[in-house]
C-alpha cells in the first residue's frame, strides 16, 4: 500500500522493486488525491480529498474490526490502548468515510479486507502523509492499521516512510534532531548525556532544542539572532516566502554553507562555499532502509570550496576547540563508541558488506533486516506498542467562495526540491512550471491549456500557465516548488505547522485561479 | 485528544531493548543437477542454465544478448553449445541444465557457429566500441572482411547518429539487435515501454513508437537501456561528445563507487572520471538496490558537481 506517495517518480528505483512485486502477483493499493503515475500501476486507486487521511484510516480500521479481521493474538500480546482505539473509530462508518473522503465505500471496504487478509503487507508513505498540520497524527493513524493487523515486525510486513533525501535518515541518526543525541539517544536521559559529556568534555543542555518551524517562530520573536544554515535553502523551501524573508531579515547574523549561492545564501552575511558531499568528500549516508553506505571522493573539490567537515572543524578551532584533523573515518569511529546502534559498523565492514542496516551492535552483528521483531518475541521484549486515538481535522487553509480550489504540491521525476542541484542538467523532460488542473475545472473556468493565469491564495499570488492533467479530480490543482525563480509556489503555501513535527502544511492550500486581464489594443 | 492518547505511551527517553536479530525466511535449497561439460562432471542447483554450469567450470563462454538482470531472449546465438542428442546447437544462456546432459563447448561445430555469428554481426554493424566483442572475434578467428566490399557500405552501418536530446545519443550503426535495451525499458526493469523492435528481417531495428524522436516518445531518460547496451550504440551524450572530439581516453579514467545525492533509496553510483571531471555515471549490476538500474537524476543529474566555475555561475545567475 502506497499512501501519499508517488514513488514511481520520486523513488524510481524503489518502485522497480514494487514493479517486481506487481509482476509476481502482489496487489498494489495507492491512496492519493491525484491519480499519479504510481496509481496507474495500482490494482486500486483510492482518490481521497486532501487532508482526509485520518478519516480514511479510521474507517479502514473500523471495517477491519467490524469484519472481525483484526489480529487478536498480536493485539493482546504486543499492543496497548486497543479498547480506546476501538471506541474512537466506531463512528467512522463506510458511509461517513465515503461522504468525508470522497472515496467510494466499496473501495474502502476492499482495501480494509485486502490489507487485513494479506499474509504480508507493506504500508509505505511519503510527504503526502507528513506535510500536513496533522502530519504526525496521519502517521499514527497508519501505524494503528499495522498494529491492528500485525503487519509490523515480520519479514515482508512493515511500515516504511520513503525518505526524500539521500541522507535525511542519516541526519536524524546522527542527532540532527531537537531532542536527540547521536543514535536517537534522548537528551533528557541523564545517563546518555553523561556518556557524551565525558567523551566531548563539555556540558550538554538537557532541554530539547528547536525544530525548523520553531526556529522561525523564535526568529520572529527576536529570541534567535544568529543562524548557521548548512546545505539547506529555506528561502526557497519554506512556505509563505514573503513571511520567511521578513523573518530572516530580523537576524543579526546569517551564515550559509552551501554548494551554490542559493536564494538563502544571497541574503547571508557570510557564505562558506562547500564541496559536494556525494562525490567530493568521504563519509557515509543512511538510506530509507536504514542502510549505512559509504560515499567516496571521485573528484577533487571545485576550487575555493571545502569539505563540510573541514569547514566545521575550522570553525570549532576558531571558537577555541581543537578537534584535530578532519578525517571521516576517525570521526566515524568516535561515533561508534557513542552510538550503540552503529557500534559494529567499521569502515572495513561497510566496505565488505556494501552497507549495513542499523542497529548493528557489534562487529559480529549482521545489521537488522527489519525493526520491531521484539513485539513478536515470546515473552515480548520491551514496552507494548500503543494504539493512538487520532481525530481528523480539516486543513487550516479552508476552502470558500473566494478560494474554492484545493492546491496540493509535489515533485516530478526529473527535478529535485527547489532545483538547486537539478537546475544544472539539461533534462529533456523539463517543462515550464505550471498549475495542473483537471479538464473539468478548465471547462468550468473557461481556461485553455497553456493559457497564463493568476493563481492566488490568502497570502500571495503567482502567474503560471495552465496544464491539464486528467489524473486530477475537479477542485484539485497541483504545482511543484522546483523552479522558485520561475514560479514561486511557496508564495501561495501556508505556514500552518504541525506542532509535533514542525512540518508545514505544503499539501493543502486554498487557491483561486483568475484569467489574466486581456491587454487592450493600445497597450 | 491524540496528545492524551500518548499519555501511557512508552517513555521515549528510555532506549528500547534490542530484540532478536531478524532474518529472512530460509529458502529451501534447490536439489543439485549433475551434468558433464567438456567431459568434466559438474553439479549445479536445479533451474540453473548451461551458461551457469559453464561458468562454474570456468569455461569462457561469449554472450551478447544475455545479462544476469534480464530475461534471456536467445537472439544472438553466440553462446551456443553442443548438447549430446540434440539435432541443433543450444543457447547456453537459456537452456536449463538437466541431469545427465553432456555438453561440449569447444568443438569445431561450436567454434564455427560462434565465428560465423560474430562475422555476420561485424559485417553489418560497427562493433569497434565493444572491446569484449572484438576480443571474442579475435579468439574465434572471425573475419568479417571475407564477405566482401559491401560490408563497409552496409546500410545499417552508414546510418546517421541520432542526437535529439542533451542526455544520450543513439548510434544504430553500432546496434546488433540484442534486445537488451528493449528488455530494460520494458518488463525486466523500467516498465516504460518506450522502445521496441520494429520491422522484420533486414528492416528490423530498435524504434520508439512510430519512430518519433526521444523527446516526443514515452522515454523517461532513466538510461537503463544504455546501462545494458553491449556495443556503444546507446551512449551518454557526454561520452559521445568526448569521443567525437577525440578526447575520450579510457587510460586516464578512474571509477569510484559512491551513493546518489538525490532521494533516500541509496543507489550506488559508479562515478567514472577523466582528469578530475565526471564523464559517466553507472551502477553495478550486482548491486542489491539497483541491479544496475538508475533514474534520470541519478544517471544524468551530476552536472552540478562538474565544471568548477561554469555550473556554479549558471546557477547563481538563475538566482538573480
Amino acid at each position: 500500500m502506497l499512501w501519499g506517495s508517488n514513488a514511481r517518480e520520486t523513488h524510481p528505483i524503489y518502485f522497480h522493486h514494487v514493479l517486481k512485486g506487481i509482476r509476481n502477483g502482489a496487489p498494489l493499493y495507492v491512496v492519493d488525491p491525484r491519480r499519479t503515475s504510481s496509481a496507474q500501476w495500482a490494482d486500486r486507486w483510492l482518490g481521497l480529498d486532501v487532508g482526509t487521511d485520518i478519516t480514511l484510516a479510521n474507517a479502514i480500521g473500523r471495517e477491519i474490526l467490524s469484519a472481525g479481521l483484526e489480529n487478536r493474538q498480536f493485539i493482546e500480546h504486543a499492543t496497548s490502548r486497543f479498547e480506546a482505539y476501538r471506541a474512537a473509530v466506531e463512528p467512522f462508518t463506510l458511509d461517513f468515510a465515503e461522504r468525508e473522503t470522497g472515496v467510494p465505500r466499496e473501495a474502502i471496504r476492499d482495501l480494509a479486507h485486502a490489507y487485513a487478509k494479506a499474509p504480508t503487507a507493506q504500508l509505505c508513505w511519503t510527504l503526502g502523509i507528513t506535510e500536513h498540520h496533522k502530519g504526525v497524527d496521519n502517521v499514527l493513524a497508519l501505524i494503528n492499521l499495522a498494529l491492528l493487523t500485525g503487519h509490523v515486525g515480520r519479514y515482508g510486513s512493515g511500515l516504511c516512510p520513503l525518505r526524500g533525501q539521500n541522507n535525511v535518515q542519516g541526519g536524524g541518526d546522527m542527532g540532527a534532531l531537537p531532542d536527540r543525541l547521536t543514535g536517537f539517544q534522548h537528551v533528557a536521559n541523564d545517563a546518555c548525556r553523561a556518556k557524551f559529556e565525558a567523551a566531548w568534555n563539555c556540558k550538554i543542555p538537557p532541554k530539547p532544542g528547536r525544530h525548523i518551524s520553531a526556529m522561525f517562530k523564535a526568529m520572529d520573536a527576536g529570541d534567535l539572532k544568529t543562524l548557521y544554515v548548512l546545505g539547506e535553502n529555506p528561502v526557497g523551501s519554506e512556505p509563505d516566502t514573503k513571511h520567511v524573508m521578513a523573518t530572516m531579515a530580523k537576524l543579526d547574523f546569517l551564515v550559509v554553507q552551501d554548494l551554490f549561492l542559493t536564494q538563502t545564501a544571497e541574503i547571508a552575511d557570510v557564505v562558506l562555499p562547500a564541496s559536494a558531499g556525494w562525490a567530493e568528500s568521504e563519509g557515509t549516508v543512511t538510506s530509507s532502509e536504514r542502510k549505512v553506505q559509504r560515499v567516496r571522493r571521485a573528484v577533487a573539490p571545485a576550487p575555493g570550496t571545502r569539505d563540510d567537515m573541514a569547514i566545521v572543524f575550522d570553525l570549532a578551532n576558531r571558537l577555541g576547540h581543537d578537534w584535530g584533523d578532519p578525517n571521516s573515518e576517525t570521526l566515524w569511529n568516535e561515533l561508534r563508541t557513542l552510538s550503540p546502534m552503529h557500534a559494529g559498523m567499521s569502515y572495513e565492514r561497510l566496505e565488505a558488506l556494501g552497507g549495513i542496516r542499523w542497529p548493528c551492535y557489534d562487529e559480529s552483528h549482521p545489521g537488522e533486516l527489519f525493526l520491531h521483531g521484539r513485539l513478536w518475541a515470546n515473552p515480548r521484549i520491551g514496552p507494548r506498542a500503543p494504539f493512538s486515538v487520532v481525530e481528523p481535522e480539516a486543513p487550516v487553509d479552508y476552502l470558500d467562495d473566494d478560494f474554492p480550489i484545493r492546491l496540493t504540491t509535489g515533485r516530478r521525476l526529473d527535478e529535485y526540491n527547489t532545483g538547486v542541484q537539478t537546475g544544472a542538467y539539461a533534462s529533456p523532460l523539463r517543462r515550464q512550471e505550471a498549475v495542473d488542473i483537471s479538464p473539468e475545472d478548465a471547462a468550468q473556468y473557461g481556461l485553455q491549456e497553456y493559457e497564463q493565469v493568476r493563481i492566488s491564495s490568502r497570502r500571495g499570488s503567482v502567474v503560471a500557465p495552465v496544464r491539464l492533467d486528467p489524473g486530477l479530480r475537479p477542485g484539485l490543482a497541483f504545482m511543484t516548488m522546483h523552479a522558485p525563480d520561475e514560479v514561486n509556489t511557496n508564495e501561495l503555501t501556508i505556514e500552518a505547522i504541525d506542532p509535533k513535527s514542525g512540518v508545514s502544511e505544503f499539501k493543502a492550500t486554498a487557491i483561486r485561479i483568475d484569467k489574466m486581464v486581456v491587454a487592450s489594443a493600445g497597450d | 485528544m491524540s496528545d492524551q492518547s500518548l499519555a501511557d505511551a512508552p517513555d521515549l527517553t528510555v532506549p528500547v531493548p534490542p530484540g532478536p536479530v531478524p532474518s529472512a525466511p530460509v529458502r529451501e535449497r534447490r536439489p543439485e543437477v549433475e551434468l558433464s561439460v567438456d567431459g568434466q562432471l559438474v553439479s549445479v542447483p536445479e533451474g540453473s542454465t548451461l551458461l551457469d554450469a559453464c561458468r562454474q567450470c570456468e569455461i569462457d563462454t561469449p554472450t551478447l544478448c544475455y545479462v544476469e538482470t534480464l530475461t534471456p531472449v536467445n537472439v544472438c546465438r553466440v553462446c551456443v553449445v553442443e548438447l549430446e542428442g540434440s539435432r541443433t546447437l543450444v543457447p547456453a544462456c537459456s537452456r536449463k541444465a538437466e541431469p545427465g546432459m553432456e555438453i561440449r563447448t569447444d568443438t569445431e561445430r561450436v567454434r564455427l557457429s560462434r565465428r560465423m555469428v560474430l562475422e555476420f554481426l561485424a559485417s553489418s554493424t560497427d562493433v569497434t566500441q565493444s572491446p569484449e566483442l572484438c576480443g571474442y572475434m579475435e579468439s574465434y578467428g572471425a573475419d568479417p572482411e571475407r564477405y566482401g566490399e559491401r560490408d563497409a557500405q552496409a546500410e545499417s552501418k552508414t546510418q546517421p547518429v541520432k542526437v535529439d536530446n542533451e542526455l544520450y545519443v543513439r548510434d544504430y550503426a553500432k546496434c546488433v539487435l540484442c534486445y537488451k535495451c528493449v528488455e530494460a525499458c520494458g518488463e525486466d526493469a523500467q516498465n516504460t515501454f518506450a522502445i521496441a523492435v520494429a520491422g522484420r528481417g533486414f528492416d528490423a531495428h530498435i524504434a520508439t513508437e512510430f519512430d518519433v524522436s526521444l523527446p516526443e516518445s514515452a522515454c523517461v531518460y532513466c538510461g537503463n537501456c544504455i546501462g545494458v547496451c553491449p556495443t556503444g550504440a546507446l551512449v551518454f551524450k557526454a561520452e559521445h561528445d568526448l569521443r567525437e572530439r577525440g578526447e575520450w581516453d579510457a587510460s586516464r579514467q578512474e571509477s569510484t563507487d559512491t551513493i546518489c545525492p538525490y532521494c533516500g533509496v541509496g543507489c550506488t553510483l559508479s562515478v567514472q572520471t577523466q582528469d578530475n571531471q565526471i564523464v559517466k555515471v553507472t551502477s553495478p549490476l550486482d548491486q542489491e538496490v539497483t541491479s544496475g538500474n538508475l533514474c534520470i537524476k541519478g544517471r544524468f543529474g551530476w552536472q552540478f558537481t562538474t565544471g568548477p566555475s561554469e555550473t556554479s555561475d549558471d546557477v547563481a545567475a538563475d538566482g538573480e
